[in-house]
């Protein structure tokens, strides 16, 4: 490893366990504002929502909105799934299962 | 004692599911990172020492474009700032725990554990052990989280277009069906629909901020839709 490359992963070690650790080490003087605490709920589907749709609609960086794109196509069949099973493994196996059979209908056909 | 051990294999069962999200995740992180010109060592040791899967993808490819040192370690640091959104939603949990366990287990946090075990620690049944439950889905997605990354290290070596095969969908897939069960209540509903709307604005801006912005839109979007609607009686927060 080179000397770069170790200063590479120290700094994002430190700077990553730092985000996660800050609010715990201080845990026992923090306390938090009622109205901070209500926000709280709404932080997983809000942070995981920013990061998946753009993923999806611009998968390559640029907007790719038909079904010729195959991570909206396998967003759509997850979505679906999700909603009907509520299980998170029916989930990930349809969408993951739409998106090879997708690559691999294009591959044979295209 | 078995208290403990059967809070720990829960949080192993219900992290499962998302280890198959996170397998082809690892496995074109480790293709990524053998072509990105990488070396296996410094892969392998930022799978083991940083363990954030968005932000080591983003590195490898921020290496391959031979960015500075410095400009990947402040886009990862941006890129993580929502762990601090997600410890804040933890704290009140965990808070009477030892350093000894505070340590590790902010080590561990991930999206993954963090969305199965709020989860837990919200169910009825409070319980003095329910962090062995975060430990257990920690551990799970830590060792899976290695041999995937290795794995794919052996796959990158051989089949040099294993990135172009599009494995990183698993990533979208994952969090789609993480985000479903959070999704119960009309406020829910407006928060999601906001920040996904917002990051769809916000997405030219640099470093990733706009998944920032977005979330905090979203959360701001939720609250008001709860003042408005009124606060939803008898369900609990997901």
């Amino acid at each position: 490893m080179s000397a770069a490359e170790a200063a590479l992963i120290a700094g994002m070690a430190a700077v990553t366990f730092g985000v996660r650790y800050l609010l715990f080490a201080l845990a026992a003087r923090v306390r938090l504002a009622p109205w901070i605490e209500s926000s709280l709920r709404f932080i997983p589907p809000a942070v995981l929502t920013a990061i998946t749709l753009p993923a999806v609609l611009l998968p390559r960086g640029e907007w790719h909105l038909s079904f010729s794109n195959p991570y909206l196509l396998a967003a759509a069949a997850a979505t679906a799934a999700g909603v009907l099973t509520r299980n998170l493994l029916a989930t990930i196996a349809v969408g993951l299962s739409a998106f090879f059979a997708y690559r691999l209908a294009a591959l044979a056909f295209l | 004692m078995s208290h403990r051990r059967e809070e720990f294999a829960a949080g192993v069962r219900d992290t499962l599911p998302l280890l198959l999200g996170a397998l082809p995740f690892g496995l074109i992180y480790g293709a990524l990172a053998v072509t990105s010109g990488l070396s296996a060592a410094a892969a392998i040791a930022m799978s083991a020492l940083v363990f954030a899967g968005a932000s080591q993808f983003i590195a490898v490819g921020l290496v391959a474009a031979h960015t500075p040192v410095a400009v990947i370690v402040a886009t990862t640091f941006i890129v993580n700032l929502r762990h601090m959104l997600y410890s804040a939603t933890l704290l009140p949990h965990l808070k009477l725990l030892p350093q000894r366990w505070r340590i590790p287990l902010a080590f561990w946090l991930t999206d993954e554990t963090f969305a199965v075990t709020i989860r837990r620690y919200h169910r009825a049944e409070a319980s003095a052990c329910a962090h062995w439950y975060q430990l257990g889905s920690s551990l799970a997605m830590y060792l899976n989280w290695q041999l995937c990354c290795i794995a794919g290290m052996a796959v990158g070596e051989r089949i040099p277009d294993a990135a172009g095969w599009g494995l990183d969908v698993a990533m979208p897939i994952t969090f789609i069906g993480m985000i479903i069960p959070f999704v119960k209540t009309r406020p829910m509903g407006i928060c999601v629909l906001t920040a996904g709307a917002t990051a769809l604005l916000t997405q030219g801006l640099p470093y990733q901020l706009g998944i920032l912005v977005a979330a905090l839109a979203g959360i701001a979007a939720g609250m008001t839709a709860e003042r408005v609607l009124g606060k939803p009686k008898g369900v609990r927060p997901a």
